[in-house]
């Protein structure tokens, strides 16, 4: 992303205050507050499929942060990352009988193989060639899965067991609930580490200015593509969760307008902080599922019976705040706090 | 009969026929990405969206209006051309200091947008386009019937892509459209209202989108998608004839048209990837493209 | 920056709590009110079969129950499944978690029913699929759950399919579509053709709501075969039809429609379609119960039924006939006296639903009519012939379902 667009660094590394003697990093108290809450959210009545249906896209969108907000690439095919992990995790689960945590590794394996393939292929173009290449690819696994037999194609793969995970039934959604928010706060701070790390100095600067990167002597394609593949496993491991949740993988999955929400869930947190990615996929998955309800009630209050079809239609709503969000609002809600907090000083 | 590699030599021309067809569809709407692409460095993903919008503004002077498809092949390009100007003095052009991504993104969004408002009023599934009457009727070529509106999408994109490459490369006009593209500052030092020049082209290309929509509108099932399936597809064709040539996007829309046509016949399932593997390899090998220069 | 960070991540995670929450105080749990869902293809290709007017006969069908049983208000939900089984079975599952639905009606597409179907038995709740033709939910995919009430695949392809190779068309091409329901009706029909000595010389598959038949059509007439045989419905069906006579196919080989509604014939008109074979369980025209009803359903549509609404009528009285012969709605007694029933109504004299899941009721084989034959808006079929229902649908014996004992 271009200069005058760069997210104010997000997390500044601060100095490891220990401040009032508390034990957590400054940049991981959102996360804390969050993790807070998201443990007590299904005893407090939160349906439990929808929650973990956050948690996975939550990590997609956080994986995929990794690699556009953090390396500067912008990648239009990260659906066939999640797509190939949920049917192939989906496959191994069901029909190959592997037990459970063996198929959330595959899937994140399955990830981490495509992102080596597809990133090693992408990155020897730059920008919006980078992102064609992306987008192709990831229409080529389309197709392929649309007409492979295991795949199920338009019907999907469909009755994925749960499982066990060592000895817990994960049949119980309680159970699965807390499996799944587990893996979920790995995912995150194994970004978290890599964004902190030297490494992650290194794709920041790359993002910045990779002439100079080059110029300093590091082999700025080897960088992009572990990025690549960070990003693509844990892509691959939001993937096999979701299969494990909803219990089937579809097309979907694979689809580019997956890979394009996933880009305005980025977008709208906030592209290259920690915590926009969730909470923009938290936003999106919510507006998505009770946009339906949204509509009718605009409809009822104010009489106007279109709202009623609005509120079917998420696309227009999702077309509607990318528009804006593009033209106005592109360093999304943290990046905007981030900002505000930072002129206030 | 005869045979082609194993395949009657029937099957194989009219396989390769209507891939001619859709090569037509292919080149009049890549010429458009290819000549935004050029002179504004944004890429359109709402190509296919304004293709719909050309493809229902026909459909709907037909149905409200009772104006008749020849009408409707000058009058929705010139509508759609209008809304694409407004598109582009409002919303793509604060976006031009930026990098390309935002203004792919911004597309995006407009094409979920137009998309998914057609759809809220007209459903997923296709509405009728009555063939206009001196289109009826078919062919018999020997190996195939050729209906007689196929005939005519093919021969009305030959000569508005013929049309187009001539102005462009040809005239006056064509060249101060160049110099823009090579040098923005130097062309308006000269005079030229090159932000002007800006708008209109981005209308001259998304009308050409909207004229591939009227074509199709008899010939295709009508419906507020009908544009999803083929951008996808176009922008592989756009970077396979090298994104800023003109001529490379007429000839590799054709070409590809007829390369699915083709695999098709032998490999029917590789039909919808071939394009996008043609694309991948092209990348790797020949980046600026098969006819393009390096930018 | 740290505190904003953390409010922000606080108000945002309990703001989506809310949601979440939200979803359980939105609708209520209790056993107060007998709840039917409906998922179906509101906007696609199959929306005109069931659809917007689906949903006005199963409110009929609730208006004459009295719009309450045992006191208890009987209520309608209704989603749009957009031919996507992940969104048709998640709706379905956050209805019996959430939304105290007591049984789901099932509208067309059948990958969408059978993902729907397992949802369903995973939950204890009855399911009856109307729209979606695949045998497979009481064959392979049957569980003690599922109903399947109006046809089949199986039926279509004796009927449709017999009919054709009994005169004559002894070879076969199949345009299909790529899914569930499409592999299901070719699978059928191909089976009845053997049976009766033809033969099928070769098939393409096309993708759901396909935006152009031309290419495949070619392949199939490459093929010489006399039949070809569309195993796809809908707006699938539409645009294959118009196509072959764009392309001359119907020149050189006859169409069958495997599975057409009225609907698709009003569509595409009297020119297109006439002399076509078409096997349904449900015309409004063929006696005076259907057109009494039919008026009913004229009145609040505008359009004749199709069997598939018709069939949404009648099995949401059937359903709460059960209801009230077993005097709850626990789904294990409510199944229990469906698989007693005798269904005579307007939709069937003698409708029985058997072990498997399926209700076994009369086809019959139609003809559409030329435009001479037709007098009346909407008079587009002659009967050919009533198939038994023993005849019509796969017999006990040879049912693939585990429950049938055999």
């Amino acid at each position: 992303m271009s200069d005058q667009d760069r997210v104010l660094d997000s997390e500044p590394a601060a100095p490891a205050s220990r401040g009032l003697g508390n034990l957590v990093p400054p940049d991981l108290r959102g996360f804390a507050v969050l993790a807070a809450v998201m443990l007590v959210a299904p005893l407090a009545g939160g349906y439990p499929i929808f929650l973990m249906k956050m948690l996975c896209y939550a990590l997609f969108a956080c994986a995929f942060n990794l690699l556009m907000g953090y390396a500067g690439l912008l990648s239009f095919g990260h659906a066939a990352f999640l797509g190939s992990a949920a049917y192939l995790s989906g496959q191994a689960l069901k029909v190959w009988g592997m037990p459970t945590p063996l198929g959330l590794l595959f899937g994140a394996a399955v990830g981490a193989v495509l992102g080596l393939i597809i990133g090693w292929l992408a990155i020897r173009r730059t920008g919006v060639y980078l992102t064609m290449i992306t987008l192709a690819f990831g229409q080529m696994l389309y197709f392929f899965y649309l007409q492979a037999g295991f795949t199920g194609g338009e019907d999907g793969l469909q009755g994925v067991p749960r499982g066990t995970l060592f000895g817990l039934d994960l049949g119980s959604d309680l159970t699965l609930y807390y499996v799944v928010l587990a893996l979920f706060a790995a995912g995150f701070l194994l970004i978290y580490r890599t964004v902190h790390s030297p490494f992650g100095q290194i794709l920041k600067a790359i993002r910045e200015n990779e002439p100079r990167t080059t110029s300093l002597g590091y082999d700025t394609a080897r960088f992009k593509l572990l990025a690549f593949v960070i990003s693509a496993a844990l892509a691959g491991l939001a993937g096999a969760m979701k299969t494990l949740v909803l219990g089937f993988a579809t097309l979907s999955d694979a689809h580019w307008s997956l890979s394009g929400l996933v880009i305005l869930m980025t977008l709208v947190g906030g592209v290259g902080t920690l915590m926009g990615p969730i909470i923009g996929a938290f936003a999106i998955v919510a507006l998505e599922d009770k946009i339906s309800d949204l509509g009718s009630w605009l409809a009822r209050v104010t009489n106007v019976e279109w709202f009623a079809s609005l509120g079917e239609s998420s696309t227009i709503v999702t077309g509607l705040i990318f528009v804006v969000c593009v033209l106005a609002f592109r360093r999304g809600v943290v990046g905007e706090i981030i900002a505000w907090r930072a002129r206030g000083k | 009969m005869t045979e082609l590699f194993g395949v009657p030599i029937q099957a194989l021309m009219g396989q390769l026929l209507l891939g001619l067809v859709n090569g037509s569809f292919y080149a009049i709407l890549s010429l458009g990405l290819a000549i935004i692409f050029g002179l504004l460095n944004v890429v359109n993903f709402a190509h296919g969206a304004f293709y719909m919008l050309g493809a229902f503004l026909a459909w709907m002077g037909l149905s409200y209006f009772g104006l008749n498809y020849w009408v409707m092949l000058a009058l929705a390009p010139l509508l759609v051309g209008l809304f694409g100007m407004v598109v582009e003095r409002l919303l793509l052009r604060r976006l031009y200091g930026l990098d390309t991504s935002y203004s792919l993104l911004l597309t995006f969004g407009l094409t979920l947008l137009v998309e998914g408002m057609f759809r809220s009023i007209y459903g997923v599934s296709g509405q009728t386009f009555d063939m206009p009457d001196q289109l009826r009727g078919a062919t018999n070529l020997g190996f195939m019937i050729m209906p007689n509106s196929r005939a005519w999408v093919v021969l009305a994109s030959l000569v508005v892509c013929a049309a187009t490459w001539y102005v462009i490369e040809r005239t006056r006009l064509g060249s101060l459209l160049r110099a823009g593209t090579e040098n923005a500052a130097l062309t308006s030092a000269f005079g030229v209202n090159v932000p002007l020049m800006v708008t209109l082209t981005y209308g001259f290309g998304v009308a050409l989108a909207a004229f591939a929509g009227v074509l199709a509108a008899p010939v295709v099932q009508l419906s507020p998608l009908m544009g999803q399936h083929l951008i996808i597809t176009v922008f592989a064709v756009v970077v396979i004839g090298g994104m800023g040539s003109i001529l490379g996007s007429i000839l590799s829309g054709l070409m590809l048209g007829v390369v699915e046509g083709f695999t098709r016949v032998f490999y029917a399932e590789a039909s919808s990837t071939v394009v996008f593997v043609i694309m991948a390899i092209v990348l790797l090998v020949r980046p600026s493209g098969l006819f393009g220069r390096e930018r | 920056m740290k505190r904003i960070n953390i409010r922000a991540a606080l108000a945002v995670a309990l703001g989506s709590l809310g949601l979440a929450a939200g979803t359980v105080h939105a609708q209520k749990i209790s056993d107060d009110v007998i709840r039917i869902g409906l998922i179906d293809d509101m906007s696609g290709l199959y929306a005109d079969v069931g659809g917007a007017r689906g949903v006005e006969a199963i409110k009929m069908a609730i208006a004459d129950a009295k719009g309450q049983l045992f006191g208890k208000k009987i209520e309608l939900v209704v989603a749009d499944h957009q031919n996507k089984a992940d969104i048709g079975a998640s709706k379905a599952r956050e209805w019996f978690d959430q939304g105290g639905v007591d049984m789901l009606l099932g509208g067309s597409n059948s990958a969408v029913s059978l993902a729907m179907s397992k949802v369903a038995a995973e939950k204890h709740k009855p399911f009856i699929a109307i729209g979606a033709a695949s045998a497979r939910l009481t064959n392979e995919d049957c569980t003690p759950y599922t109903v399947h009430y109006a046809y089949d695949t199986v039926a279509l392809g004796k009927g449709t399919g017999g009919a054709l190779v009994d005169a004559g068309g002894k070879t076969w091409y199949f345009l299909t579509a790529d899914y569930a329901f499409g592999a299901s009706l070719q699978n059928d029909t191909s089976a009845v053709i053997a049976a009766r000595g033809g033969q099928v010389l070769g098939s393409v598959k096309h993708p759901l709501n396909a935006s152009d038949f031309s290419s495949f059509l070619l392949q199939a007439q490459a093929s010489k075969a006399q039949i070809l045989g569309l195993a796809n419905a809908g707006g699938d069906t539409i645009n294959s039809i118009k196509a072959a006579n764009e392309f001359g196919v119907t020149k050189t080989m006859k169409l069958a429609g495997l599975l057409m509604f009225i609907s698709d014939v009003h569509s595409l008109g009297l020119d297109l379609t006439q002399g076509m074979y078409l096997t349904t369980g449900f015309y409004w025209d063929l006696n005076e119960e259907t057109r009494a009803w039919a008026k009913r359903f004229f009145e609040a549509t505008h359009r004749e039924p199709t069997m598939v609404q018709a069939a949404y009528y009648s099995a949401t009285r059937t359903f709460l006939a059960a209801v009230e012969a077993a005097k709850t709605d626990d789904a294990d007694a409510v199944m229990a006296q469906m698989k007693k029933a005798h269904i005579h109504d307007f939709f069937t004299k003698d409708g029985v639903i058997r072990a498997d899941g399926r209700m076994v009721h009369d086809m019959y084989l139609m003809q559409v009519k030329s435009k001479a034959e037709s007098k009346y808006p909407w008079d587009y079929y002659k009967v050919v012939k009533t198939i038994p229902g023993d005849q019509a649908f796969t017999p006990l014996a040879e049912s693939k379902c585990s429950l049938v004992k055999k």
